[in-house]
């Protein structure tokens, strides 16, 4: 009973949600500090989004939970250190330019080296266990802790702190709202995947046979697809993500350490069930929701701040169990 | 007696502890519709995914134009000229009719293009459907889009699952127009329970009981048998 009367209104109850989400803590924000505290969670909305992304095409497509997956994030962040490293005059060039320059190099060294990486993994391991979520669990957890400690010995066990490129740092004051620059870059990095993705999924062949397989795996093999080259290429692109949200993130916290994972990927998760499995757009409306409601609470309610988006989660799996965008609808 | 395009023998097949297949054995000729019968879990259907690869057979021979395919990949023994028509018409419910059709594509070339304009010609409604989510159709509409996938492909070979299962018999009389027409171009297997719609279109039948063929010969004579349609298929004059 409850539950149809859930349903049937599920978008009502989800635009009341929003509204609730985004509109009352302006009653205990200053409108600026509000605006300021928006940027903060649309970015960091944005870089849950990359690496929440993957999470959900993987699971979606290939049935897989994909708990390396942090551990993918964080070797992009220490491979974009390794190459900050390299190339740190140009971190501290007054350039946009160089900035630019050296934030490109190290996008896309770390997004090659972590794409590798996810194939070897997706051929030696995730491979052998296709169809057993409690077997790919601790198979992928076993190869976390395995990149985890790789990790420690190339690059040592301490923090490092990442450098922002030097264009980078710093705010802008529009109308007294502070808009720190790296924020908008975030958000922009995500958008631009976001748009990405969707053109890949939508507008081509191959897009589109990902999309069908994560409806039915077995028709499209049946349809004379090879799945696994699939399988292969998607997980790749998620680690590809990861590395890339990992590095975007390191620069966002000013530091790389060997954990950095976990944390995010709790959150990748968290995301990946509000927004529904297999569902681009429901990454991204789940990693605004999450960046936002953490930013809102933790100025209002700072204790309140990780638990709130565990609350969302489950408030919003009572309305739709299958999180906000299933795939297939 | 001409060729067997496909010559199952002595296959078993277990899902997960189930021995489902047990040691089936049947052959469908290149010039003949061989029809698929038995009650509800015979393993018709198990027969279906193991033929195209989706079940692994764990013993047995599954020879296709010569060639043994039990140990094919699914996408391979596609690629061979086999389409397969699911049971639950493995419809992708998000995707428009338009993109169903791209996936199935196997080839942009216009041969495809002119089977395609030719399957739709057949099809009216998914011309009218076309940019709509294959979600939206109705079952008689979802069963042209799935059987449209498997032969806008050069097919030689193709398996049907219970074509007519849910639907009204108006649209029954126009899947059985559609089968007879794409008998000509194509060997057909067809696993149907509806007895009008298999002696229809059939020639050769066999009949499954518990994994294993019980019985076989050509149609006519299994219409005359009602003995044995009543044994095996549960179609009694009273129903
Ligand atoms: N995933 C499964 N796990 C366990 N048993 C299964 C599974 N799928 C099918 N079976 C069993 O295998 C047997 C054969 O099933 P199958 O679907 O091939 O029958 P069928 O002849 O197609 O029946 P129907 O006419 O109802 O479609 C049945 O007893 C069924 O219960
Ligand atoms: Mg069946």
């Amino acid at each position: 009973m409850a539950e149809s009367v859930f349903r049937r209104f599920s978008q009502q109850i989800t635009l009341i949600g929003a509204v609730v989400l985004f509109v009352l803590p302006l009653l205990g924000i200053p409108p600026t500090t509000y605006l300021t505290l928006t940027l903060a969670g649309l970015a960091m909305g944005m870089l849950l989004f990359l690496v929440a992304s993957g999470v959900s095409i993987i699971f979606g497509l290939m049935d897989v939970l994909n708990f390396a997956h942090g551990s993918l994030f964080a070797w992009g962040a220490y491979v974009g250190f390794t190459v900050f490293s390299l190339l740190m005059p140009w971190v501290e060039a007054d350039s946009l330019a160089l900035n630019l320059a050296v934030f490109l190099v190290a996008m896309v060294t770390a997004m090659i080296t972590v794409a590798l990486l996810g194939i070897l993994l997706e051929r030696v391991i995730v491979r052998r266990v296709y169809g057993n979520h409690l077997f790919q669990i601790l198979i992928t957890f076993g190869a976390t802790i395995v990149l985890v400690e790789l990790i420690r010995v190339f690059w040592g066990p301490n923090d490092e702190v990442m450098r922002v490129p030097l264009t980078f740092r710093g705010n802008w004051d529009i109308l007294d709202v502070i808009v720190y620059r790296y924020r908008v870059i975030c958000i922009i990095i995500g958008l631009l995947v976001y748009g990405g993705l969707l053109l890949i999924l939508k507008k081509t062949k191959l897009g589109t046979i990902v999309r069908a397989g994560v409806e039915d795996r077995d028709m499209v093999q049946a349809m004379g697809h090879n799945i696994y080259l699939l399988f292969t290429g998607v997980f790749a692109v998620g680690a590809a993500l990861a590395a890339l949200g990992g590095l975007a993130m390191s620069l966002f916290s000013l530091q790389v350490y060997p954990d950095m994972g976990g944390t995010y990927l709790l959150f990748a998760f968290i995301v990946v069930i509000i927004g529904g499995l297999g569902s681009v757009t429901g990454s991204l409306v789940g990693a605004l929701i999450v960046g936002l409601t953490y930013n809102y609470v933790a100025y209002l309610v700072p204790w309140a701040a990780a638990g709130v988006n565990i609350l969302i989660m489950i408030i919003i799996l009572l309305i739709r169990p299958t999180g906000l965008f299933p795939a297939g609808e | 007696m001409s060729e067997a395009i496909l010559a199952v023998s002595g296959v078993h097949t277990f899902i997960g502890q189930h021995h489902i297949l047990q040691g089936i054995s049947f052959e469908a000729r290149a010039d003949a519709v061989t029809v698929l019968l038995g009650r509800n879990g015979a393993g018709k259907s198990t027969t279906l995914k193991t033929t195209i690869g989706l079940l692994p057979a764990a013993r047995g021979k599954i020879v296709y134009r010569g060639k043994e395919i039990q140990d094919c990949k699914p996408y391979e023994i596609a690629r061979e000229g086999i389409g397969f028509i699911p049971e639950h018409m493995g419809i992708f419910a998000g995707l428009t009719v338009e993109e169903n059709m791209r996936v199935a594509m196997l080839s942009e070339d216009a041969d495809t293009h002119r089977r395609l304009e030719r399957t739709l010609d057949m099809f009216a409604d998914l011309r009218k459907f076309w940019r709509a989510k294959a979600g939206i159709l109705s079952g008689g509409q979802k069963q042209m889009l799935s059987i449209a996938r498997a032969i806008v492909n050069k097919t030689s070979l193709l398996l049907i699952d219970e074509p007519s299962k849910g639907l009204a018999p108006i649209i029954v009389d126009v899947l059985i127009d559609a089968i007879n027409q794409i008998k000509e171009r194509s060997v057909v297997i067809l696993v149907e329970q509806n007895f009008y719609m298999a002696s229809s279109v059939g020639d050769y039948f066999f009949i499954l009981d518990d994994g294993m063929v019980v019985h076989s010969g050509e149609m006519p004579a299994l219409i005359q048998d009602e003995a044995l349609q009543s044994r095996y298929l549960g179609i009694s004059k009273i129903s």
